[in-house]
This record gives C-alpha cells, sequence and structure tokens, in this order.
C-alpha cells in the first residue's frame, strides 16, 4: 500500500541572534491510511516544530531547510503559497493545543466553519456549507445548536471537540493532533480521543497524535515515534517500544513510567536535554547514554532499518547491519 | 442585553444628569457674588441712577430670576425647568434663551467635532493595526510612525502652524470662519462646499492630533491579538491573510478601543473649544468662550450642563452598543 504521508529528510532551523538552532534534522517517516502514529519527546524536543513544518506554518526566524512532506500524491514543500492555504484542511489538517483559545470570541460558532469552507470552496451555497458544518459537529457528538454559539457558551471539552470538527470539515488524509487533551480532565481526555479515534476510522485518515503522555499513546496509537533534540531517535509499532524498546534514550524513557513491577522506584534520565544551540557532537543523546562507545560522540548515527523491519538510529545496532 | 439592563443603565444617566446639574447649581452659590448686583453696580458706576433705585432694580430682578426665595426652593424650580429642557435666558444676548444659542451652535461642533472623532478613530485603528501585522507590507507598517510623532503636538499648536503655511503664506485655505464673508447661509451645494473648505484646517489640526494615540493602542492591542491560538489557528484552516486580519486580528483588538471612542469624544470637546475660538467657527466651544468672557454665567451653567449630558449619553450609548460587537457581554 502507498502510504498517505511521507516525510523525508525534513530540516528546520530557527536562526537566532546566538546562532542557528537545528530544531528539526533529517526527520522521515511514512504513514499509511488509517493509521496512527503517536510523537513523543521532551518539551523542546521539537514536536510542535515537526507538526508546524508539515503545515508549512514555520514563521521567521524559523525556516524549514530541506526535505519533503508528500500528502497522497502531492509535495507540500513544491506548492505555491496560495496553493497551501488551500492544502491545509483540505488534505492535511491540524488540531491545536490551545483549544481553550482557539476559537475566536466574537464569532459563532458556525461562521468560523462556514468561513473555512468558503476558504477552499466557493461554489457551495450558505444552506449546503451550514448543513456540511452540523454535520462535522454532530459526528464529534456535539449538537447541531452548537453551530449558533459562541466559544465562551462551550465547555473545554466542547471547545475541543468543536476544533476537531473544523479539523476534520474537508475530509482531510492527514490529522495532526498537537496534544488535543492536554487541558482537559481524564474523563474528557477519554471521551475526546475516542472521538478522535472514531472521527479517523470513518474518513480513514492517517493520524498523527502529539504529546508526552505515554499512557495516553499506549491506548491510542499504533506506532511510534521517539524524538530527542529534533531528531527521530526511534519509530516502532506501540507494542515494541513498551516492551522491548531498542535505542538507549528510548528505553530510558521507557524505565522513567510507574508501573506495578517497581512501585515506588523513580528512574529518571540522567542529565539534562542539551540546548539546540550547543549540541554535543556526534549522536546527540551520547553524554547521557550508558552504552556511548567512540564512535557515539564523532559520527551522527542515522535513522537505519533493522533486520525486524524497525526504525532506530544507534550505532549500537548500525554496527551489526 | 436584556430589558432590565438597558432600563438601569437609563436610570444610570438619569443619576449622573441629576448630579452634574445639581453641581452646576449649587457651585456659583457657594460664592458670595451676586450677577444681578455685580451687572447693576457695573451700570450705576457709569452713572444714571441713585443707589436706593440701584436697590430696588436689582430687587426687583432677583424676584424675576427667582434669586429672593429660599434655596431649595430654587433648587426645586432649577431642577424642574431643566426637566423641560429650559435652561434659562442669557444675560448678555438677552433676550435669546440659552437653549437658543446651544441650538444655534450645535451643528457647526457636531459637524467638527464628531466627524473628526470618528474619522480620527477610523484611520488610527486601521493604521495601528496595520503597524503590528507582520504579514503587512514594510511600507504600509510604516505609515503609522509620523502619526506617532504627531501625538506630542497638541492639536491646537498643529492648528497654528496649518493656519500660518497653508492659509496664511501659501493662502490655499481660508484663515477663519465657519463661511466665506457676505454668503447667506443656504441649502446649495456651493454653500456646502465652502462650509467644508472653511472646515477643512481645524478638522486636520483635530486629526493630526489625536490619530498617533489610536494607533499606539491598536497597535499594542495587535501585538497581543496576533499571538493568540485563534488567529494561529485561522492559519491552519487556510484562511486568506485578508479574512484573518479582518474577522480575527482587527474585530478582536478592537473591542477595549470602542471604549476608548467614548473617552475620546469627551477629551475632543476640550481641544475643539480652543480650536473653534482659534478659526473664528461658531460652535459650543466659541458660545462657551463668549459666556465667559463675559460673564454670562447662565449660559456657562448651559453649555457645561449641555456637554456633561452629552457626554454621558454617549457612554451609557456605546456601553449599550458593547454587546453588539463582544458577544461575552450580553447576558
Amino acid at each position: 500500500m502507498e502510504p498517505v504521508l511521507k516525510i523525508e529528510n525534513l530540516q528546520v532551523s530557527y536562526y537566532t541572534d546566538a546562532g542557528r538552532a537545528r530544531a528539526l534534522d533529517g526527520a522521515s517517516l511514512a504513514l499509511n491510511a488509517g493509521e496512527k502514529l503517536g510523537l513523543v519527546g521532551e518539551s523542546g524536543s521539537g514536536k510542535s516544530t515537526m507538526a508546524l513544518a508539515m503545515m508549512r506554518m514555520i514563521k521567521p526566524p524559523g525556516r524549514i531547510e530541506g526535505g519533503r512532506v508528500i500528502v497522497g500524491d502531492t509535495d507540500l514543500t513544491t506548492l505555491t503559497e496560495d496553493e497551501m492555504l488551500k492544502t491545509r484542511l483540505e488534505k492535511i489538517t491540524y488540531i491545536p493545543q490551545g483549544a481553550m483559545n482557539s476559537l475566536n470570541p466574537v464569532m459563532r460558532i458556525g461562521a468560523q466553519m462556514v468561513d473555512a469552507i468558503k476558504a477552499h470552496d466557493k461554489s457551495l451555497s450558505k444552506a449546503e456549507m451550514s448543513e456540511m458544518s452540523m454535520d462535522s459537529l454532530e459526528s464529534v457528538d456535539l449538537d447541531r445548536s452548537v453551530f449558533k454559539m459562541y466559544a465562551h457558551e462551550l465547555s473545554g471539552g466542547m471547545k475541543q471537540r468543536v476544533c476537531i470538527a473544523i479539523g476534520i470539515l474537508l475530509k482531510p488524509q492527514v490529522i495532526i493532533a498537537d496534544e488535543p487533551t492536554s487541558a482537559l480532565d481524564v474523563v474528557t481526555q477519554r471521551q475526546v480521543m475516542e472521538t478522535i479515534d472514531r472521527v479517523q476510522e470513518t474518513l480513514g485518515a492517517a493520524i498523527i497524535l502529539i504529546g508526552h503522555d505515554m499512557g495516553l499513546m499506549a491506548q491510542f496509537v499504533d506506532k511510534v515515534a521517539v524524538l530527542y533534540t529534533g531528531r527521530l531517535m526511534e519509530v516502532c509499532t506501540v507494542r515494541e517500544m513498551f516492551t522491548n524498546p531498542q535505542h538507549p534514550y528510548a528505553q530510558a524513557l521507557i524505565r522513567s513510567l510507574p508501573s506495578f513491577d517497581n512501585k515506588g522506584v523513580f528512574h529518571g534520565i540522567p542529565g539534562l536535554a542539551p540546548a539546540l544551540l550547543r549540541l554535543p557532537s556526534g549522536c546527540t543523546f551520547h553524554p547521557r547514554c550508558q552504552h556511548a562507545t567512540e564512535i557515539c560522540t564523532t559520527t551522527l548515527p542515522r535513522l537505519e532499518q533493522m533486520e525486524n523491519g524497525r526504525l532506530v538510529a544507534c550505532h549500537l545496532y548500525s554496527e551489526q547491519v | 442585553m436584556s430589558i432590565r439592563k438597558i432600563i438601569e443603565r437609563l436610570l444610570f444617566l438619569v443619576v449622573v444628569i441629576w448630579t452634574a446639574s445639581t453641581i452646576t447649581f449649587f457651585i456659583p452659590r457657594i460664592s458670595s457674588r451676586n450677577p444681578i448686583r455685580e451687572r447693576f453696580g457695573q451700570l450705576a458706576r457709569t452713572g444714571g441712577f441713585s443707589p436706593d433705585d440701584l436697590e430696588i432694580i436689582i430687587e426687583s430682578y432677583n424676584q424675576k430670576f427667582g434669586l429672593d426665595k429660599p434655596l431649595w426652593e430654587q433648587y426645586a424650580d432649577y431642577i424642574g425647568s431643566i426637566a423641560r429642557l429650559d435652561l434659562g435666558v442669557s444675560l448678555y444676548q438677552y433676550p435669546k434663551t440659552v437653549s437658543e444659542l446651544i441650538q444655534e451652535a450645535i451643528p457647526w461642533t457636531l459637524g467638527l467635532l464628531v466627524v473628526t472623532t470618528i474619522l480620527s478613530f477610523i484611520i488610527g485603528n486601521v493604521l495601528g493595526a496595520v503597524a503590528a501585522w507582520p504579514r503587512a507590507p514594510r511600507w504600509l507598517r510604516s505609515i503609522a510612525t509620523p502619526f506617532i510623532l504627531f501625538m506630542g503636538v497638541p492639536p491646537v499648536l498643529l492648528a497654528v502652524f496649518l493656519l500660518f503655511f497653508v492659509a496664511f503664506r501659501l493662502k490655499a485655505l481660508p484663515l477663519g470662519g465657519a463661511y466665506s464673508i457676505g454668503v447667506v447661509p443656504n441649502q446649495s451645494l456651493k454653500f456646502y462646499l465652502d462650509v467644508l473648505r472653511h472646515q477643512l484646517l481645524p478638522a486636520l489640526a483635530l486629526i493630526f492630533g489625536t490619530v498617533g494615540g489610536w494607533v499606539l493602542s491598536m497597535r499594542g492591542m495587535g501585538v497581543t491579538i496576533q499571538g493568540e491560538d485563534y488567529v494561529l489557528f485561522a492559519e491552519h484552516k487556510g484562511l486568506s491573510g485578508f479574512t484573518i486580519f479582518r474577522d480575527y486580528y482587527l474585530r478582536n483588538a478592537l473591542l477595549p478601543q470602542v471604549t476608548g471612542f467614548a473617552l475620546a469624544l469627551g477629551n475632543m470637546v476640550t481641544s475643539g473649544i480652543v480650536i473653534e475660538q482659534l478659526f473664528g467657527l461658531p460652535g459650543i466651544g466659541t458660545v462657551l468662550y463668549n459666556a465667559i468672557k463675559a460673564n454670562d454665567y447662565l449660559v456657562i451653567y448651559g453649555v457645561v450642563l449641555f456637554i456633561t449630558i452629552a457626554i454621558a449619553t454617549l457612554m451609557v450609548l456605546v456601553e449599550l452598543l458593547y454587546p453588539l460587537i463582544d458577544p461575552r457581554i450580553r447576558e
């Protein structure tokens, strides 16, 4: 099956007074329709940068410096600005992190849905656009009457649902959800995640879920990609990630999760993530890595496929290949 | 907004007007000056009647104006006459009533102050919003800068400069007056154009002097709003830059500015009085200025009260209209 989303060697840098920060370095991914990928990593590891780069929404002083993002058969990096406007929401959609403030307080929900449709398809009548919007609201378990309401009349969970409803208005092939539940309580979190799950199944879209809640990931996604200092460290199925992580960083990450087996024992990851402006040479994880060898300090390992199909960027394994 | 709320606001307006008129009533009574005695004292000094006659005249005038009655009765009469919109007569231009004077002056003041305040509001806010909008072209964003510089100059000083260079040196526009000398006001287009030519300089002075304030406050609001999540999400929706600018950015940044608009109208009255005087326009400001010069106290109180009521009414109006632009205020 041809993947619906292909990211090839994506590079993003931010140019600051102190120098160039390579926020994303050579990220590559492929995702099939209907697949769910969790993008995890600590704060500042480049998760949101990657999402914004896929939407081509990186703003100065940031720049996409290379690589390709292919949705279906369109290479987003070659589109003009106007074509990209049409592509957002139509092919690739972004469900925002701060759903609490993601809706315009002075416009009715309906107006904020209709203007989105209008921006992509001017041929539809007003009634058709309203109908589409209300159907979309219904598909995320909201009442049709929400169409006529304002953001301040909705609860947090409802606002997040509205954002999802807006995101799927034009039935995109790829959905990026940037920590869609971070501001919600656990009960609402679950409901919203179930909604996303169901909506995705109906659309058959690929979904990228960004977050650092490993518990949520375990329940929800099929594949996990681990980001560290803007580099993909490991990409594998969620089962493999939790039972048998390969990359030392992924191993440390999984070990740091509380579990019933080692109650009361807390395994942190020693050291701190390096600043993007002063990255260590070679593998960026080597100062914190227990298995680091000579080569790790000099050469950056590439993300390579292991025999079992998993992608890992670590010299421990590339030597075996 | 509920009917209850509207009634509440209107009642509040009545209280404001009542307070203002009470203060206007008592302040002259606190001083020991008697305008009638003063006026006739002046007349007496020029000769003509004996001190005894003077007392009789003053007595009869006191009676005529009700100044011999006890204070509370005077107060009741005063409030009663205000309720009937009767602000008394001008001592200087007797028997013209204060209401008549205000009525004659009001079109000039409304025409100049209200129009310039609105124009200044629109120009300043659009320029300020554009100045803070990162996607606007650089030249467009920099238009706002000179206006910020002008902000430090009082409109009156600008008016003097304009008068000197444009009217006196270049003779491009008339030096003053509401219309050309010798013209009888009529309804013709020619007359209106003549009036417009005379209003141009004072209007420019007022606009240039006030646009900067709007630019600054709007630019500050704009910087905050453009970082809001809903503006970013609007971009993710693939909306065009103009739609985001108008519906998501400008509309939200404008909210606090609308409150400022009502306040600006009040401030405009202050600058307007001097500007009208400077250009010899027969507006409210000139009426007030002449009344102060002639110690025509009933006119002074009438005009001050009128301005108070006008501004208070505008404030209530803005407050009542506010829910229309911000749904969060509605209940």
